[in-house]
C-alpha cells in the first residue's frame, strides 16, 4: 500500500513541477515581449541610397511636430548625387535668385532627387475650378497631372465645380485622390474668376488646413507637359507671366487707377505674376486669398473692377508680401501665342487651345 | 530565465530535496492542503519573477545611458511656433529700388543657389536696402556667441567686439554672449544703443581640442537656459577673427552655414571629412555638398538649438567609443549639415582667411581671420 501511494505522490510532484515550469515559461515570455524595449532607430533605406545605411539620428525632438511647420529643416538620409560647383553658376543666361533671396526656379538650378527626399512626407493639394463649360478641360488636365505633377508624393485634387456629375473618372496613382467640391456659379466669367479667391479662402479654413501641407492653385484650361515637382513648394510662390518676363515694370498690366485696391504706381513692381499658377503653405495661401477677396469686395463697393480681375489683386499682394519662390515661365506658357525662346529648356504647364467666346458665353 | 527556488517558503511545491521525506510528508497531507500549497508556491514564484524582471529593467537602462548626460528639454522653444513664418509675407513698406532684371545675368562667378534651392549669399546677389525694409519692422534681436576660453583667446575679444560694433547688424538689437573662463579678462567695449553684452563663465580647458569640443554643448545649454528668451536669431562665431565690412540681415535664415575658405574650389573627395566609419561624423567618399567652416554658423534660435544638440550628441557618442574626429567639432558640424541641409549658405566672403589672396569671385570680404594682427598683438 505504502510504496504504491508513495510512487503516486512522486508522480504528482513531478507533474506539479512540470506544470509550474510551463506556467512560468509562458508567463515570462509574454511579459518580456510586452515590455517595450528601447531600441535605437534603424535607418530606413531610400530608393536612391546606394551605400550601406549609416546611422540615422535617433533624436526625436524635432520630429513629430505638425503639418503646419513648413519651415522645419527636414532630415535627409544618405544619398548619392553630383556635387554643386561653387565657381560654376548653374544658369548664366537668366536670373536665378531675386534680390530678396527667393530662388527663381529654372531647369538646371535644382536637383529633383534631393528635393524629393526633403519633401517626402508632404501632402500637396491642387485646386482647380471647372465651372459651367470648363468641365470639358478636366479630363486632359487630370490625366496629364497624373503623369507629371508631384509624382511620388501624396496629392489631393480639389475640383470645384457646379456640375459634379460631369467630373470624369480618372485612373489615379497610389496616394492620390480627387475631391469634388460642389459650388455655385456666376453669370459673368470675370466673376467666376474672381470668386475663386473667396472659395479657396473659405475652404482653406474649413478643410485644407487639416488635409494638406501645401496648396497649388491652377487654371483648368491647361495641361501638364513636363515635370512639375516639389521644387516649386515654398511658403509662398508665384509664377512669372509668360508675356511679361522680359518687360519693363512700366509696361506691366498692373491696375493703374489709384481708386482700386490693386493699384500699383508705374515706378513700382518686381515681376508680373500670372493668376493661373500660385500657391504656398496653407496658412499663406489663406492669407493671400482672404486679402485678395477683401480687396475685390472693397473695389466692388466703389464700383470699380481691376483690369485683370483677380490677377491684378494677386500682383498687388505679391508686391508687398514678397514670395519665397518665383517660378520661371517654364511653369506657365502658351505655345500658340508666344514664340519659345532658347532660355526655356522645358515647357511644363501649357495652355490648351480654346475658343474664348464659345466657352465663356 | 530564472526559476526561483526558495527553500524558505512554506508553500513551495515539494520538489527537489529529500524525496522520501517529502513524499512521506505529502502522503500525510490531505489533497486540499496540497493544492493550496501549490497555489501559494506558484503565487510566490510569480511575485519573485516580477520583482526580478523590473529590477533587471532598471539596471539595464541605467547601464546603457549612464554616460549620456540628461538635458532638460526646453519646451518653450517648440511652442514658440512660427511667429517668424510671417517673415516672407510681412507687407513691405513702399521703397524705391530697381526692377530685378530677369534676362540680364550679372557676371557673378559664384553659384547663387544650391541644388536644394538655398541661396548662396555673396555681394551682388541681394539688395541690402530692400532686405532692410523687410527685416527692420520685425523688431528682431540677433544674438552673437563667441568663445574666449584660454588666455590665448581672451586677447582677441576687444578687437572682435569693436569690429562687430562697426559692422555687425547695424540698426538691429544685438546681444553678445562671450563665453570665457576668466570674466575679468573681458574688456569693457563701448556699445551702441540697443546692443548688450553678457559674459558667460565656463570652466577652463586643459587643451584647445577639449575646449572646442565643448562649444556645442555650451551653446545648446545656454540656449535652453537663456538665449531662447532673449534673441530671435543666433550666430556662433570664432573670436580670433574680425569684421571688415557690413554683415547685415542678408545672413538671416532658418539654418545658416558658411563655406570654408580653404575648400571652396576643391572636389568633395578631398574635403577633410571624418573618413572612419566607426565615427558618427563619418562621411563616405561620394557624399558632400560643401565643406562648411566651424567658425560661422547660425540661424533661428530653435534651429541652432537642435543643430548644436545634435552635434553634441554625436561628439559624445564618439567619445564613448574612444574616437576623436579628424577636425574635431568641424567634422561633426559638416556631418550634421549634410543630413540637415542649411536653408541659407554664406559664401567665403563671410568667412575668409586673410593669408590667402582674395580671388576676383569674392567681391567683398566681411569677416576674416586676424593673422596679421596676431603677430602685432603678441609683440
Amino acid at each position: 500500500m505504502d510504496p504504491r501511494d508513495f510512487w503516486g505522490n512522486r508522480t504528482k510532484s513531478c507533474l506539479c513541477l512540470i506544470l509550474l515550469f510551463a506556467v512560468l515559461l509562458g508567463f515570462y515570455s509574454n511579459v518580456f515581449s510586452l515590455i517595450p524595449r528601447r531600441q535605437t532607430e534603424k535607418s530606413q533605406s531610400s530608393p536612391e541610397a546606394h551605400h550601406v545605411q549609416g546611422r540615422r539620428e535617433s533624436l526625436t525632438l524635432s520630429e513629430g511636430d505638425g503639418h503646419l511647420d513648413s519651415c522645419r529643416i527636414p532630415e535627409v538620409p544618405r544619398l548619392l548625387y553630383p556635387k554643386a560647383q561653387l565657381l560654376k553658376p548653374s544658369r548664366v543666361d537668366v536670373l536665378v535668385m531675386t534680390p530678396w533671396f527667393a530662388p527663381v526656379v529654372w531647369d538646371g538650378t535644382f536637383d529633383s532627387a534631393l528635393l524629393d527626399v526633403q519633401f517626402r512626407n508632404t501632402t500637396i493639394g491642387l485646386t482647380v475650378f471647372a465651372i459651367k463649360k470648363y468641365v470639358v478641360f478636366l479630363r486632359l488636365f487630370l490625366e496629364t497631372a497624373e503623369k507629371y505633377f508631384m509624382v511620388g508624393h501624396k496629392v489631393i485634387y480639389y475640383v470645384f465645380t457646379d456640375r459634379p456629375a460631369d467630373v470624369p473618372q480618372i485612373a489615379l496613382q497610389d496616394g492620390r485622390q480627387v475631391v469634388v467640391l460642389h459650388v455655385g456659379n456666376y453669370r459673368r466669367w470675370q466673376d467666376i474668376s474672381m470668386h475663386r479667391m473667396e472659395m479657396i479662402s473659405n475652404f482653406s479654413r474649413q478643410r485644407f488646413l487639416r488635409e494638406v501641407d501645401y496648396l497649388v492653385c491652377l487654371d483648368v484650361d491647361m495641361k501638364f507637359s513636363d515635370h512639375v515637382g516639389v521644387e516649386i513648394l515654398a511658403p509662398l510662390f508665384g509664377t512669372l507671366h509668360p508675356g511679361f518676363y522680359a518687360a519693363d515694370r512700366q509696361s506691366f498690366t498692373y491696375e493703374r487707377r489709384p481708386l482700386s485696391r490693386a493699384y500699383i504706381p508705374r515706378d513700382e513692381g518686381d515681376f508680373y505674376y500670372a493668376g493661373g499658377f500660385f500657391g504656398g503653405s496653407v496658412p499663406e495661401v489663406y492669407r493671400l486669398t482672404t486679402a485678395c477677396h477683401q480687396a475685390m469686395t472693397a473695389d466692388q463697393a466703389q464700383g470699380i473692377e481691376a483690369v485683370w480681375h483677380d490677377e491684378s489683386h494677386l500682383n498687388r499682394y505679391l508686391l508687398s508680401h514678397k514670395p519665397s519662390k518665383v517660378l520661371s515661365p517654364e511653369y506657365l506658357w502658351d505655345e500658340r501665342m508666344l514664340q519659345r525662346p532658347p532660355l526655356l529648356r522645358k515647357l511644363r504647364y501649357v495652355a490648351v487651345p480654346k475658343n474664348h467666346t464659345e466657352i465663356r458665353n | 530565465m530564472v526559476v526561483p527556488r526558495g527553500g524558505q517558503s512554506s508553500g513551495q511545491c515539494p520538489v527537489d530535496k529529500e524525496h522520501p521525506f517529502a513524499g512521506a510528508q505529502a502522503q500525510r497531507l490531505p489533497p486540499a492542503m496540497h493544492c493550496l500549497r501549490l497555489a501559494l508556491g506558484l503565487g510566490f514564484c510569480l511575485l519573485l519573477g516580477i520583482t526580478l524582471c523590473s529590477l533587471w529593467m532598471y539596471v539595464e537602462n541605467w547601464l546603457l545611458v549612464s554616460y549620456i548626460p540628461y538635458y532638460l528639454p526646453c519646451p518653450e522653444i517648440f511652442n514658440m511656433k512660427l511667429q517668424y513664418e510671417e517673415e516672407p509675407s510681412q507687407p513691405v513698406a513702399q521703397s524705391q529700388y530697381p526692377q530685378p532684371k530677369l534676362l540680364e545675368q550679372k557676371p557673378t562667378e559664384l553659384l547663387t543657389l544650391t541644388p536644394w534651392l538655398a541661396p548662396i549669399v555673396s555681394e551682388g546677389t541681394f539688395n541690402a536696402e530692400l532686405l532692410h525694409h523687410i527685416y527692420q519692422p520685425l523688431n528682431l534681436t540677433i544674438g552673437l556667441t563667441a568663445f574666449a576660453v584660454g588666455n590665448r583667446y581672451t586677447r582677441f575679444v576687444q578687437h572682435f567686439l569693436e569690429s562687430a560694433e562697426r559692422f555687425f547688424m547695424q540698426g538691429y538689437r544685438v546681444h553678445y554672449y562671450i563665453f570665457t573662463h576668466d570674466p575679468q579678462a573681458i574688456p569693457q567695449v563701448p556699445l551702441g544703443p540697443g546692443r548688450r553684452l553678457s559674459v558667460i563663465p565656463v570652466p577652463g580647458p586643459s587643451q584647445w581640442e577639449e575646449a572646442s569640443m565643448r562649444r556645442m554643448e555650451a551653446i545648446s545649454v545656454h540656449i535652453a537656459k537663456r538665449a531662447h528668451r532673449e534673441v530671435d536669431y543666433l550666430f556662433c562665431l570664432d573670436v580670433d577673427m574680425a569684421f571688415r565690412n557690413p554683415w547685415g540681415p542678408e545672413t538671416l535664415g532658418d539654418l545658416v552655414a558658411a563655406i570654408h575658405p580653404d575648400y571652396f574650389t576643391v572636389p568633395r573627395h578631398q574635403f577633410p571629412y571624418e573618413r572612419r566609419p566607426v565615427s558618427t561624423a563619418f562621411v563616405a567618399d561620394g557624399e558632400g555638398d560643401f565643406y562648411y567652416g566651424r567658425a560661422v554658423f547660425g540661424g533661428r534660435v530653435a534651429r541652432v538649438y537642435e543643430f548644436t544638440r545634435g552635434c553634441h550628441m554625436g561628439i559624445l557618442a564618439d567619445k564613448a567609443n574612444g574616437i576623436m574626429a579628424a577636425c574635431q567639432e568641424e567634422s561633426h558640424l559638416n556631418r550634421r549639415f549634410l543630413s540637415h541641409k542649411p536653408s541659407k549658405v554664406l559664401s567665403p566672403e563671410y568667412l575668409w582667411d586673410d593669408r590667402k589672396p582674395q580671388p576676383p569671385s569674392l567681391k567683398l570680404i566681411r569677416f576674416s581671420t586676424l593673422n596679421k594682427d596676431t603677430a602685432r598683438l603678441r609683440s
